[in-house]
């Protein structure tokens, strides 16, 4: 029989990672992703055959700007962590898994905030 | 239960694997080139930040027939995630679990990321008046 109590037990043997929060932000992404990417296939139609005025005047419209951001943010977030997962499952070395776990995070990190620059430049015109 | 009777997992040489597995997979992949593709896009809005030369170089990359031809299997691979992507929200409040309905709503996501692609880009080049 075990003296330890039930709440002893449970810490440290759980999942001790995150529990179901990688699943939650996945599908919270995801459900943010479908208006603004059908939002934005919609306006990349229609800016197609735009020249260089026409198209950063589009991007600099205020409502624009702002959805561009927030699909630059739900898009990378939810592409690492689609990446994270796909990762997990077929890298089996350690040290390469974490790697690429690492590359991918700090890329999307680097890229998102590249996205997000140049719009901003494009917004307030500089 | 006798260990010669134990079922075995699919070996993949063998097994034809059912629809569902494809449709599976295609998600997967469809994720990774979309994170691939988005470099794409993103190269697209740095150019316009960047300038009227820079914005001229890459729509002539992006017009040209390979960047089209990139673009298209973007906007597939867009679409097709998109549809899936919303097959599997179902899912997760718990409808349409049978083999039935995830075979039935597997064939609609297919013929409908192809419907959408095909009427993308013929509005497209409506719109824009490029020949291609």
């Amino acid at each position: 029989m075990s003296m330890r109590s039930p709440l002893a037990r449970v810490r440290g043997l759980g999942s001790a990672k995150s529990g179901t929060q990688h699943f939650w932000w996945q599908r919270l992404t995801g459900i943010a992703l479908i208006p603004l990417t059908i939002w934005m296939v919609v306006a990349l139609i229609c800016v197609a055959g735009a020249d260089f005025e026409e198209a950063r005047s589009f991007v600099a419209s205020p409502l624009v700007t702002v959805l561009l951001l927030c699909l630059i943010v739900a898009l990378f977030y939810h592409a690492q962590l689609g990446m994270q997962v796909v990762i997990e499952d077929y890298l089996h070395a350690e040290g390469m898994k974490l790697a690429a776990l690492l590359a991918v995070k700090f890329l999307a990190v680097i890229l998102g905030l590249l996205s997000a620059l140049a719009v901003l430049r494009i917004a307030l015109g500089s | 239960m006798p260990s010669s009777n134990r079922p075995l997992s699919p070996h993949l040489q063998h097994y034809r694997l059912p629809l569902l597995a494809w449709l599976s997979m295609t998600h997967r992949i469809t994720g990774v080139a979309l994170s691939a593709g988005t470099l794409l896009v993103m190269y697209w809005l740095l150019a316009l930040a960047a300038g009227p030369d820079a914005y001229e170089r890459a729509q002539s990359i992006m017009t040209s027939s390979f960047g089209q031809l990139v673009l298209v299997g973007f906007t597939w691979a867009l679409y097709y995630h998109l549809c899936n992507g919303i097959r599997h929200l179902i899912w997760d409040i718990g409808y349409n679990l049978d083999i039935e309905g995830a075979e039935s709503s597997g064939k609609l996501v297919i013929v409908t990321s192809i419907l959408l692609t095909t009427f993308s880009w013929i509005f497209g080049h409506a719109l824009s008046g490029s020949p291609v």
